[in-house]
């Protein structure tokens, strides 16, 4: 299939691979930034295949997962109001807050709706001109656009009864602070192509330069991933730190303008907290004062939650690259998909759901039996 | 929600508090339909409730749902459906010419089936409590004798086959439920699979195991399997028949093929013995031309499916939680 399968090719993966396998000759610690990366790793065993010296780190890129606890708590006050429709992405609903989430919410008689793009969520409040139609504006670089885009229209079509809860985060902060931490065992990283597909990649070059490691810029299918192991592993090899686009199908080095223009005029850098990981500065936007009055906290009355992790939850360790999933004495016990103790278990993109969904039995798995059976007939 | 979306929440549902509070030995089998023995027959008894929206959808209707649905459960524990039984619950309010559409439907589907409607009861509820159209169907056929067929009998060894494309009906329900558009038109595969499952008994009446995947999709049929016989399945990504317009609706939306529901498929159990056998006779009937050896049932890691992936990797395959919801971005 065009665009699926030939970026699937188990022939051309078994060439990167090889590739790979020829360039390696030390231990490497690579961390893919993107939870959807992430997912495609584990989904395919991609791991698995790679020489034991390079060493993939999973990053905090799962904006599920990074969503303040705080925030979430917020979304759910927000949704049990009489009067509220609430509109998310599907993938939000079963992220845990303190004592629950949306879809107990949506139990109890809230009006909780999942849609696919915040323009369904505008439509919404167009045809409930009686009710308040809040959207949950949460994400990286991906879904700022789009948001933002959907409030400008909001004001244009003099549409008042909508407004967003705003959680959004940047890339490059977390890169920074991922550098700077003194546990920091990243040597390289797959940037998330659809965030340069966005902003470009000119914001890449001088955290390249400062911390001298080398930032490729990767797609999502597993093709993709191979490919930008094989260029960072590459230039670690040879003592090289520089940005490198592998994802040229999709990433013109200055992105999208028509994008950047609407977040420029939308939002406004701020600084934010990332769930499990804490405040980092200038990592995230929220609505500009030309907006403010599209601002669902400003709307409701929610200014006053404060909130703490459950302390037996390491997720912010699993985000920062310090912990593997499965390394963590929840994982699979006290912490599953039924019962998550944070947002990472049941995230579509989370790390420790990956290991939970595809990786509960260690290690590789023989499957010779099924290469067996698939020659009858 | 999550309870009804044929997933682990479902299956916890059933075993914990139904299950218990009913009693009884052969709910305990928890398979598609149960195999009972009346006056000297051995018969297979079957009912499920439809809650569809919307009505209709390119390739079927909730009626057709209603009919194939527990003509299939009952097929698969090898009987041919005889009768069946429709219960109706109407929402106040819901036009009458829409009530026609589904009964002709349902009148329709029973034809093709070749099973007789013999019994029903109508109900109507006040407007806000239902979504226009609620069906229940109980049905009832013989099993032919020899035949066993239940979760409980797979065996490693056991080859694993599909018959046909998977993912199409809930992609098709999905692309309209939600206002989304495919490049193509994705049609549900609805159908009666009474007639394939005959075709497979008259090569062998050994079949261990058969189970239509709906909810869940072949993930949660191939999971509840291994959880009942306490055996491993492993599968291979690269023979799953994956249609590429389901293939590419489920890429951008972040679903997984294999959790996708199917109305018109079956996942068979079948001794290695006559695998090519009962393979053939499913590519030569109309409901099962595009079949393919998907795994085998293993010694190995009892309880779970593992599926060797595209590029040679291994993964857990796990009953999902509820329904799968479509990712941020």
């Amino acid at each position: 299939m065009k665009y699926i399968d030939e970026f699937q090719d188990p022939e051309l993966a078994r060439r990167l691979l090889d590739g790979i396998h020829a360039t390696v000759t030390r231990p490497w610690a690579l961390m893919e930034v993107c939870g959807g990366q992430t997912h495609t790793i584990i989904r395919h065993g991609i791991d698995q295949l790679l020489p034991e010296q390079v060493r993939l780190i999973h990053g905090p890129g799962c904006p599920v997962c990074v969503t303040p606890l705080e925030v979430i708590d917020k979304a759910l006050a927000i949704a049990a109001r009489p009067g509220v429709i609430f509109c998310s992405f599907g993938d939000m609903l079963r992220v845990p807050g303190t004592d629950r989430d949306l879809f107990r919410v949506r139990s109890e008689g809230g009006d909780v709706r999942v849609v696919y793009s915040p323009l369904d969520a505008l439509r919404v409040a167009q045809e409930n001109p009686d009710r308040e139609v809040v959207f949950f504006g949460i994400g990286f670089e991906t879904t700022a656009p789009p948001n933002a885009m959907t409030v400008y229209q909001a004001r244009r079509l003099g549409i008042r009864n909508f407004s967003l809860l705003v959680s959004h985060v940047r890339v490059p902060p977390a890169i920074e602070a991922i550098m700077t931490s003194p546990d920091c065992q990243v040597q390289g990283f797959l940037a998330a192509g659809h965030v340069c597909s966005v902003m470009g990649v000119e914001e890449y070059p001088e955290l390249a330069e400062r911390h001298r490691v080398p930032i490729v810029v990767t797609g999502f299918e597993p093709l993709d991933i191979l490919e930008g192991v094989r260029r960072t592993v590459q230039q670690l090899e040879r003592g090289e730190h520089t940005v490198d686009n592998a994802y040229a199908r999709a990433v013109r080095p200055e992105g999208n303008p028509a994008a950047r223009a609407m977040l420029a005029d939308v939002f406004e850098v701020t600084d934010r907290a990332w769930r499990g990981i804490g405040v980092i500065p200038d990592s995230g936007w929220r609505l500009s004062e030309r907006y403010r009055d599209y601002d669902a906290e400003e709307r409701f009355p929610v200014s006053g939650i404060t909130t703490a992790e459950p302390a037996a939850c390491r997720s912010g360790e699993v985000l920062q690259g310090l912990l593997k999933p499965n390394e963590c004495e929840a994982f699979g016990t006290t912490c599953t998909p039924r019962t998550p103790l944070g947002a990472t278990m049941v995230s579509s993109e989370g790390a420790c759901a990956a290991y939970y969904l595809y990786r509960r039995l260690g290690g590789p798995v023989s499957t010779t039996t099924a290469q067996e059976a698939t020659t009858v007939g | 929600m999550g309870h009804g979306g044929g997933g682990a929440l479902s299956a916890e549902l059933v075993e914990h508090v139904f299950a218990p509070a009913f009693g009884g030995e052969t709910l305990a089998t928890m398979a598609d339909s149960a195999a009972v023995t009346l006056g000297g027959a051995r018969l297979a008894f079957s009912t499920d409730t439809f809650v569809v929206r919307p009505l209709f959808f390119p390739g079927g209707s909730i009626g057709d749902l209603a009919v194939n649905g527990t003509v299939n459960d009952l097929a698969m524990s090898g009987a041919r459906a005889a009768y069946l039984s429709c219960g109706v619950v109407l929402e106040e309010g819901v036009e009458m010419p829409v009530v026609a559409r589904v009964a002709e439907a349902i009148g329709a589907a029973a034809r093709t089936a070749g099973v007789e409607i013999v019994t029903g009861d109508t109900k109507v509820v006040e407007a806000g409590h239902g979504d226009g159209v609620y069906l229940n169907t109980a049905g009832i056929g013989l099993i032919p004798d020899g035949v066993d067929i239940r979760p409980q009998r797979a065996r490693p060894g056991d080859v694993v086959l599909v018959s046909g494309q998977i993912g199409l009906h809930g992609v098709a329900v999905l692309s309209l439920r939600e206002g989304l558009e495919f490049d193509v038109q994705v049609e549900s595969d609805c159908a009666p699979l009474g007639g394939l499952v005959e075709a497979m008994l008259a090569v062998t009446p050994d079949l261990h195991v058969l189970r239509d995947p709906t909810r869940g999709g072949v993930a949660a049929a191939l999971g509840e399997i291994a959880a009942a016989a306490g055996v491993g399945v492993a599968v291979d990504e690269r023979h799953l028949p994956v249609p590429e317009p389901v293939a590419g609706a489920c890429a951008m939306l972040g679903l997984d093929p294999l959790y996708v529901a199917n109305e018109g498929k079956l996942v068979a159990f079948v001794p290695r013995d006559h695998a090519d056998a009962v393979l053939e006779a499913m590519r030569a009937h109309p409901l099962g031309a595009d079949a393919a050896v998907i795994g085998a049932c293993v010694a190995d890691h009892p309880g779970m499916v593992v599926a060797r992936t595209g590029l040679g990797g291994t993964r857990v395959v796990d009953l999902p939680l509820g329904e799968q919801l479509p990712r941020i971005c």
